[in-house]
C-alpha cells in the first residue's frame, strides 16, 4: 500500500465484491417476483391491498410502528402431527390399551413414553393430538394402525418453533409475503408482539382501533402508548355515529361523547387487518385446519 | 507518525486554513450530539411512561427513536469525523487545506440535510428503511455535501508535499469512497419512485446498514486512532503490516456482515453473512494488536485527555465488534435478534467507540487550530468520566435486557408481556446512562462553542483595534500571531 492508487483499487474491489452479491445478486434473483399459488389450490399469493390498507400501511411508515414490532415469523422447522378425530366404536379406555399394544414396535420406541403421558390424563375429549414427529414413515405406519381398528384421525404438517407455538403465525415468513409491501417494515426490535398475523388473530376492526385509542383496554399488560391522536371525542349527535368505539366503560368518553376514528385510524386498522400469513406455500408447507378455500 | 514534524511557518498557514471549516463541522457536530442525545432520552423514557408526550404525534416513540439515532450518526459522528479526516489529510500532506471555502459550504450544507431529515422523520416522512430514514430532499443534500468535503480532502491529499502514505490514509481513503457510494446505492434503489418490490428492499437495507455503522465508522474511528495514538505516545504505529492486514480484512470481510440469520430471505444471503461475519474476527484481532503494542508501555500521563478517550474508544471498538459478531451466529441469533441486544450494540458502536475517538481527537485538534487552548478543560476532563460511565451504564444493562428478553421470548411457556416487562427493568438503569451521556455532551458542546464565541470576539476586537488606531495595525497582528503560536507550543 504506497500509493494511493493501490489503496484505492482495493477499497473499490472489496465495496465491489460485497455490492455484486448483498445489492445486484438479490436483485437478479428476487427483484422480478412475481405472485404464487398458494399449496393444494389455483389461489394467488400474496393478494393486493386494499385502498384503504394500502393508505395504512404508509401510516404504519409515518408513525415507525416498526420500531416496536417486527412482522416476520421464525420457525426452527416443521412436523407431522396425528391428530384422533373420532374413535369409532372403540371407548377410550380401550383405545389406551391399543395403544399400549403398540409399544413393542421397534420403530415406536422412541416415542411410547411421549404417547403414554400423553394419554394419561385424558379424558377421551376429542379432537386429541396424538404424535408429533419429524419422521414421516412413523407417522404414516401410525395412521395406517389407527385406520385398521376402526380409529378416524387426520395428519397435519405444523411449523414448530416459539413464535408458532406463542400463536404468531401457522408458518415462517417468507419472501412472498412482501411482495406488495411498500415500503418492507421487518423490524428488528419486539418490544411489542409480532404483527405478521394480527389479522388472523385479531379479526375485529373495533378491537383494531380499540387498541389504537386505549391499549389497556383490550390488553390490560400492555405498554405501547395510545394513539388518541388519532381519534376524535365529539358530543353525540341526534343519533350515535355508527364508527363510535364501543370501549370497556372506564376507558370510554365522558357521558354524551363518542370516540369516532379519525381516516388516517381506519386506514391503520384496515392495514393491521390485512396482516395475515395464513396460507400453505410450496416454500412454507402446512395443513391448514380450515382449508383456505373452503 | 511522524513524531519529529517541525513546527515552521507552515503550520500557522495549515491551521489558518482549517480553522473555519473545522468550527463549521464540529459546531454542528455538537449541536447534532446534543439533539441526538435529548432526542433518544425522550425515546428511552416512553418506556418507562408510555403516554409521555404521548398527546404530541410528532413525539411517537417510532419517531423519535430513529431521529435519535440518526442525529447521532448523521448529525454527529459523520461531520466529526470528516473534520478530523480533513486536519490528518492536510497534516500528513505537510501542506494547509486545499480549498478551504469549500468545506464550509459543504459543513453547512450538511448540518442542513440533518436539519431537514430530522424534521422529516419527526412529521413522518420517514422513509421507513433503517438507518436510511431521511426523505429525499435531505439524502441528496448529505450526499452532496459529502461529496464537497471529498473533493476538497482529495485536493489536499493531491497537492501534499510529504509524498510518504501512512496507515491512516489506507483507512480514511477507503472511508471516503465507503460514503458516497453506499449511500447513493441504497438511495437511488430505496428512495426512488421505482423501488424494487418485495425483500429486495430490506437485503439493501442490510448492506447498507452494515457498509455504514459497522464498516465506515471503523474505517473512520479506527484511521483517526491510528493518526492520533503514535502522534500522542511520541512513537511510530506498531506493525504496519498487522495494520495493513487488519485493513484489507476489515474491507474485504465486514462489507458481507449485517444480513441477520434467521430473515426470511434466500439461505445463501444470512448464511454467507454469518461466515463473513466469524472471519471479521480476524481484523478485529489485528487491530487490536496493532492499538496494544502502540499503546501498551507509553508514558503519556491519561488523566481526563484525548489519549484516554481513544484508549477507550478502541476497547469499545473490540468488544463492540465482539457484539457484533456473536449477534451474527445462528445458534445465538435465534435468541438474540429482536431484543435490545442489537440497540446496545448499535449504541456502543456510536457512542462508546466512534464518538469517543472523535471527542478524543477534537479535544486534541480545536487547541491547535484555534491557536489558544480550551477555554473549560475541566469540563473536557468530566465530560471523559461522564461519557465512560454513561456508556457503561446506558449498554451494559441494554445487553443483559436482551439476553433475558431473548430467552424468555424463546421460551412460548412464557407470556410475551413477562418477556417484555423482564427487559424493562434493566431498561432503567440505561436510561440513567443516556441522562449522564447527555451532560458530557453538552459540557463538549459548551467548550467548542465558548471558544468559538472567544475567537469571534477575537477578530471583532482586532477590527476594532484596526479601525481605531490604524498606525498599531502592524504591532497588534504581530501580537495575534504571536498568542497563536504561543497556543501551539502548549498543546
Amino acid at each position: 500500500m504506497k500509493t494511493g492508487i493501490s489503496v484505492f483499487l482495493a477499497a473499490f474491489v472489496a465495496l465491489g465484491a460485497s455490492w455484486c452479491g448483498f445489492v445486484l445478486a438479490p436483485m437478479l434473483q428476487l427483484g422480478g417476483a412475481k405472485q404464487t399459488v398458494v399449496l393444494q389450490s389455483t389461489d394467488n399469493w400474496p393478494l393486493q391491498r386494499t385502498g384503504d390498507a394500502t393508505l395504512g400501511l404508509q401510516i404504519y411508515r409515518a408513525y415507525g410502528c416498526a420500531a416496536c414490532h417486527t412482522e416476520q415469523v421464525r420457525q426452527t422447522g416443521a412436523a407431522f402431527e396425528i391428530t384422533l378425530n373420532s374413535l369409532g366404536v372403540q371407548k377410550p379406555a380401550d383405545f389406551i390399551e391399543f395403544t399400549k399394544s403398540l409399544f413393542v414396535l421397534p420403530e415406536l420406541a422412541a416415542y411410547t413414553n411421549a404417547i403414554a403421558t400423553g394419554l394419561n390424563d385424558w379424558n377421551g375429549g376429542l379432537p386429541k393430538t396424538l404424535l408429533t414427529s419429524t419422521d414421516k414413515d412413523i407417522v404414516t405406519e401410525m395412521a395406517d394402525r389407527l385406520k385398521a381398528v376402526g380409529v378416524k384421525s387426520e395428519t397435519r404438517i405444523v411449523a414448530t418453533g416459539a413464535d408458532i407455538a406463542r400463536g404468531w403465525g401457522s408458518r415462517q415468513s417468507v419472501a412472498a409475503d412482501y411482495l406488495y409491501d411498500q415500503p418492507v417494515q421487518l423490524g428488528g426490535l419486539r418490544a411489542g408482539p409480532d404483527l405478521a398475523n394480527i389479522g388472523v388473530r385479531a379479526p375485529d376492526a373495533n378491537w383494531q382501533l380499540a387498541h389504537l385509542y386505549a391499549p389497556k383496554s383490550v390488553t390490560p399488560a400492555s405498554t405501547m402508548p395510545s394513539f388518541k391522536f388519532l381519534f376524535e371525542v365529539r358530543p353525540v349527535g341526534a343519533t350515535p355515529s355508527p364508527d363510535a368505539l364501543n370501549l370497556p366503560k372506564e376507558f370510554a368518553a365522558a357521558a354524551g361523547y363518542e370516540v369516532i376514528p379519525k381516516p388516517e385510524a381506519k386506514q391503520l386498522a384496515a392495514y393491521l387487518l390485512s396482516l395475515k400469513a395464513n396460507v400453505p406455500l410450496y416454500e412454507a408447507p402446512f395443513t391448514p385446519v380450515m382449508p383456505p378455500n373452503k | 507518525m511522524n513524531p519529529t514534524e517541525n513546527k515552521t511557518s507552515c503550520d500557522r498557514e495549515l491551521n489558518d486554513s482549517l480553522r473555519v471549516p473545522l468550527l463549521a463541522l464540529f459546531g454542528g457536530a455538537a449541536v447534532w450530539l446534543v439533539v441526538g442525545l435529548v432526542l433518544g432520552l425522550i425515546a428511552g423514557i416512553k418506556f418507562h411512561a408510555p403516554e409521555f408526550l404521548g398527546g404530541c404525534p410528532l413525539m411517537t416513540y417510532g419517531r423519535v427513536a430513529p431521529a435519535a439515532n440518526d442525529a447521532l450518526l448523521y448529525g454527529f459522528c459523520i461531520p466529526a469525523a470528516l473534520g478530523v479526516m480533513l486536519w490528518i489529510f492536510a497534516r500528513l500532506s505537510r501542506n494547509p487545506l486545499a480549498l478551504p471555502l469549500v468545506p464550509v459550504v459543504a459543513a453547512n450544507l450538511w448540518h442542513l440535510g440533518v436539519f431537514i431529515g430530522t424534521v422529516g422523520i419527526l412529521l413522518g416522512a420517514s422513509t421507513g428503511h433503517t438507518w436510511l430514514e431521511y426523505p429525499r430532499a435531505a439524502a441528496v443534500i448529505l450526499f452532496a455535501a459529502f461529496m464537497l468535503i471529498t473533493v476538497s480532502a482529495a485536493a489536499t491529499f493531491g497537492w501534499r508535499n510529504e509524498k510518504s502514505l501512512y496507515p491512516s490514509h489506507w483507512f480514511l481513503f477507503a472511508a471516503l469512497l465507503w460514503f458516497p457510494w453506499i449511500y447513493s446505492t441504497a438511495n437511488l434503489l430505496l428512495n426512488s419512485n421505482q423501488a424494487p418490490r418485495g425483500l429486495v428492499q430490506p437485503i439493501i437495507g442490510w448492506w447498507f446498514a452494515n457498509n455504514l455503522v459497522f464498516v465506515w465508522l471503523a474505517l473512520a474511528g479506527v484511521g483517526i486512532a491510528f493518526y492520533f495514538l503514535p502522534k500522542i505516545t511520541g512513537r511510530a504505529l506498531a506493525s504496519s503490516g498487522y495494520a495493513l492486514f487488519g485493513f484489507l480484512t476489515l474491507i474485504f470481510f465486514g462489507t458481507w456482515c449485517g444480513i441477520p440469520s434467521g430473515a426470511p430471505v434466500p439461505a445463501w444471503l444470512p448464511a454467507l453473512s454469518s461466515v463473513a461475519a466469524a472471519l471479521t474476527l480476524v481484523p478485529l484481532l489485528a487491530i487490536l494488536i496493532v492499538t496494544a503494542k502502540t499503546v501498551c508501555g507509553a508514558r503519556v500521563s491519561c488523566m481526563g485527555g484525548s489519549f484516554c478517550y481513544i484508549k477507550f474508544g478502541m476497547m469499545s471498538f473490540i468488544v463492540s465488534g465482539i457484539l457484533y459478531v456473536s449477534a451474527a451466529c445462528p445458534q445465538y441469533s435465534r435468541i438474540l435478534d429482536f431484543t435490545w441486544f442489537g440497540a446496545a450494540q448499535t449504541q456502543l458502536q456510536l457512542l462508546g467507540f466512534a464518538a469517543m475517538i472523535f471527542f478524543g481527537a477534537i479535544y486534541n485538534i480545536l487547541p491547535q487550530v484555534m491557536g489558544r487552548p480550551l477555554p473549560l478543560p475541566k469540563f473536557a476532563k468530566a465530560h471523559f468520566w461522564l461519557a465512560i460511565v454513561g456508556v457503561l451504564l446506558f449498554v451494559v444493562p441494554l445487553v443483559i435486557a436482551g439476553v433475558v428478553q431473548g430467552e424468555k421470548l424463546a421460551d412460548p411457556s412464557i407470556a410475551f408481556a413477562d418477556a417484555n416487562s423482564a427487559a424493562l427493568k434493566f431498561l432503567r438503569i440505561s436510561t440513567t446512562g443516556q441522562l449522564l451521556v447527555l451532560l458530557g455532551a453538552i459540557l463538549f458542546a459548551a467548550n467548542i462553542f465558548i471558544m468559538t464565541i472567544q475567537w469571534k470576539l477575537g477578530i471583532a476586537k482586532t477590527v476594532i483595534a484596526y479601525l481605531k488606531s490604524p498606525l498599531e495595525t502592524a504591532s497588534a497582528s504581530a501580537s495575534a500571531s504571536l498568542r497563536r503560536d504561543q497556543g501551539e507550543v502548549e498543546s
